[in-house]
């Protein structure tokens, strides 16, 4: 065992994942935005909603080309730096590995068909029909992986016994315990973010000056298809706490900081953690034994039934308050602006109310952020749940530390590339030009 | 068949459509490069964006495809693999990585940005030197294993001139192999200067194609016996490669089908690529790691192959319909189509 390479391994593989995840959640969510857009534009026959999807797909070309270039990367680390978890892995979760590439070729396919096609129907019907296969595709590639890193929780369909894997079931392993909550969560708030990251853009430029019905049309759009998912990701999350509560109770005792096993729980929001004394926190009586079994009274197994070296960080309780926090909060803010518009209540057009919104944006990439920094620390000491643990999974090659240089100087070139371009493109053809060369163009045709 | 076999079979023709549509792809990236240098950009850029555009995504699931596979089919090759081609691996990674997002970033951001088509082109010819690495480690002879982990030896490995000639096979296809496919597309868009720029790339790299080639099975008679002989035994198959070799030459140098040339030099590569691979065979690394020892279990084994039929089932007719689309599409290929990107 390798101290220095196992150290080495976790933070790179933290810092892919951060990075990757971020245009990873864009690119599952995204093209199913497109999609309602497109939908939308057809039935009304607006020609806004159309172009909508049309600047959306072109913003998402580059998003796209550095979510598959990081899942490359991330798809080959796990084998460079994880080697003996791959080799015990490969035996029993190849399976959706596998099936992912599969979901993810057929997406580039017809992303690239997709892309190139614009102009060829005279039905755009058709056109819609093509993206069909890329939604599903970026869905479903989300779906296979996020049952891998389910199986890494909730580890089945195979017997240890003296040391060799035996009565190995690749589908059992795929279907385990963790895998409904967890790839319902992820699949749902990915849609809730890209929503939310693509109502921050309309908001934002609303508030530099533009008054056009295009953003407002936007802006309402995704703001009600983010109440949708973030009402739906709320009511996922409580059954994740169900889940935990059955299967991982350590994981949810340490985000709770549920020290002693007891019935009618107190939740625990925010606060600190002094000497072991919770302090400044706010506790909401029997709402975790709610969270945990549906019954104010039922008892939740506290971090006092693990042994010391079996118990997560602590620090996850902060993960977990920032991630609900937000979560909660774009409910509300979404919410609110549906209700407003509904209403005609002139405060959710308000500079202040849309400043609230463009915040929105990154703080749900924040709460995408800390979920996943939640459950993949949460699951600490392991790496195969009460199987293996994350030091004896790491490699032994002394070299990490160099490739964790070299590869935080490629995410930081593409990430600041890939802002630099996407700004670019949207600054030089403004939505108003572009309506009115594609009127100049067609004569005031629609599109 | 055993299931052994299969599965590597498998993985290995992906791994060969990953060298083709890959070849194509960096040899386009680096002939736009060196006709922005010398001036002759005009004539070819036009030609490899009309056919990059719409597939470089698709290329690099091909080698997703073989590196997820092969840890499915043969989970041991991670642990050997995985520790000692850190540093390889992870250079690959990193040029793949910066030659996509900037690919993407020219395309589809700001048209015409010189530097990002030299890193492009640049790019493009290191990742096949990096990859390559890999098939010289697995002749064995750089991968010794110390305190029970496999530890890759880089003196021996830079030294050897099996090393060396095989970066230098890789570059040669490289060029040889996008050159003649570019000839091909480059005529079916009726372009006839682009064509004999094509053309004439193609003749100069054929040669040096061949003679590495040749000049690597020379290297492995002193560094990896068994395979040599394994080699020597199926003779045949390279001299019907060797021969479809000449065939594409022939009818580039005559100036006609060369449609016909590219199928020529896709069997040659089909043929010379699996005539290795199988006298490779049964090592994944010699003499550490056989197909047999790091095979995964029977039900992974089967649920994999059951899982590959159904998704080639899906693939093909959807592959299908790109190249029907945009390569086998005259309109697209000549550019009559207004086909811009959204």
């Amino acid at each position: 065992m390798n101290e220095e390479s196992v150290f080495y391994s976790r933070i790179l593989t933290e810092t892919t994942l951060s990075f990757h995840i971020i245009y990873a959640t864009i690119g599952v969510g995204v093209p199913l935005m497109i999609m309602i857009a497109q939908w939308v534009g057809i039935k009304k026959n607006d020609e806004h909603y159309i172009l909508l999807a049309r600047r959306w797909a072109r913003g998402f070309v580059i998003t796209v080309a550095v979510g598959v270039v990081t899942g490359t990367a991330i798809g080959m680390q796990l084998s460079l730096l994880w080697p003996n978890f791959m080799e015990l892995a490969g035996n029993i979760i190849a399976l959706p590995l596998f099936l992912e590439t599969f979901a993810f070729f057929f997406e580039a396919i017809f992303l690239g068909i997709y892309l190139y096609t614009w102009d060829r129907f005279e039905n755009q019907k058709k056109h819609l029909l093509l993206l069909i296969p890329v939604a599903i595709g970026a869905s479903f590639s989300a779906v296979f992986i996020t049952i891998v890193n389910a199986f890494m929780n909730a580890p089945q369909g195979f017997d240890v016994v003296n040391g060799e894997l035996v009565n190995i079931s690749p589908l059992l392993a795929m279907f385990n315990p963790a895998m409904p909550t967890k790839v319902a969560h992820v699949v749902v708030t990915a849609y809730m973010t890209s929503a939310f990251v693509l109502a921050a853009i309309a908001a934002f430029r609303l508030l530099r000056g533009s008054n056009h019905i295009y953003h407002k049309k936007a802006l309402f759009l995704t703001m009600k298809v983010g109440l949708v998912f973030s009402i739906t990701s709320a009511i996922i999350g409580d059954f994740s706490g169900k889940y935990l509560a059955e299967y991982q109770p350590e994981k949810l005792a340490a985000a709770e900081w549920h020290f002693e096993t007891e019935g009618s729980a107190p939740l625990v929001m925010f606060g600190v953690l002094d000497d072991g004394e919770i302090k400044y926190a706010i506790k909401i009586p029997f709402a975790l034994s709610i969270l945990a079994h549906s019954n104010p009274t039922a008892e939740v197994i506290g971090l006092d039934q693990f042994p010391k070296d079996e118990i997560p960080p602590l620090y996850i309780h902060y993960l977990f308050d920032i991630m609900v926090t937000i979560g909660v909060s774009m409910v509300g803010l979404s919410g609110l602006y549906w209700l407003g518009i509904k209403l005609k209540w002139v405060f959710v057009n308000s500079k202040w109310y849309r400043i609230l919104i463009v915040l929105g944006g990154p703080a749900s990439i924040i709460a995408i952020e800390t979920g996943w920094w939640l459950a993949e620390v949460g699951r600490q000491p392991w790496i195969l749940r009460g199987i293996m643990r994350v030091e004896d999974a790491a490699t032994t090659n002394p070299h990490v530390d160099i490739m964790l240089i070299l590869f935080a100087g490629l995410y930081l070139v593409l990430g600041i590339g890939s802002i630099v371009v996407l700004s670019r493109m949207f600054k030089k053809n403004p939505v108003e030009q572009e309506i009115e060369d594609r009127h100049a163009e067609k004569g005031g045709d629609i599109l | 068949m055993t299931l052994e076999i299969i599965g590597i079979f498998v993985l290995w023709t992906f791994l060969f459509g990953y060298l083709i549509v890959a070849s194509i792809d960096f040899g386009a990236g680096f002939f736009n490069a060196y006709s922005l240098l010398t001036g002759r950009q005009r004539i070819l850029t036009n030609i490899i964006q009309r056919y990059l555009s719409p597939v470089w995504e698709v290329t690099n699931v091909f080698l997703v495809f073989f590196f997820v596979g092969i840890i499915g089919f043969f989970p041991k090759t991670a642990f050997y693999y995985g520790t000692t081609l850190l540093i390889p691996a992870s250079i690959g990674l990193i040029l793949l990585a910066i030659r996509g997002s900037y690919y993407a970033f020219e395309t589809y951001g700001s048209r015409g940005h010189k530097g990002y088509s030299f890193m492009y082109g640049i790019a493009g010819l290191f990742i096949p030197a990096a990859l390559s690495i890999v098939l010289t480690i697995s002749e064995g002879g750089f991968v010794y294993m110390i305190n029970d982990s496999p530890t890759l030896d880089y003196v021996a490995l830079f030294r050897s001139p099996l090393t060396w000639s095989i970066v230098v096979l890789s570059l040669t296809s490289v060029l040889y192999i996008s050159s003649v496919f570019l000839t091909w597309y480059a005529n079916k868009a009726g372009d006839l200067e682009a064509t004999r720029l094509m053309r004439k790339y193609a003749l100069i790299w054929a040669l040096p194609t061949i003679i590495t080639a040749g000049g690597i099975m020379v290297e492995l008679r002193s560094h990896n016996q068994e395979h040599y002989e394994n080699m020597v035994d199926i003779w045949w198959a390279f001299a019907l490669s060797l021969l479809l070799f000449i065939g594409t030459v022939w009818l580039l140098w005559s100036r006609r089908n060369y449609g016909i040339a590219f199928g020529l030099l896709a069997g040659q590569f089909l043929i010379a690529f699996f005539a290795y691979g199988f006298s490779h065979l049964p090592y994944l690394l010699y003499p550490h790691l056989t197909i047999y020892d790091s095979f995964t279990n029977e039900a992974m084994a089967i649920a994999l192959i059951v899982a590959f039929i159904a998704g080639l089932a899906l693939l093909i007719p959807s592959l299908y319909l790109l190249l029907r689309l945009f390569l086998f599409n005259k309109d697209y290929v000549r550019g009559k189509k207004e086909d811009n990107h959204a």
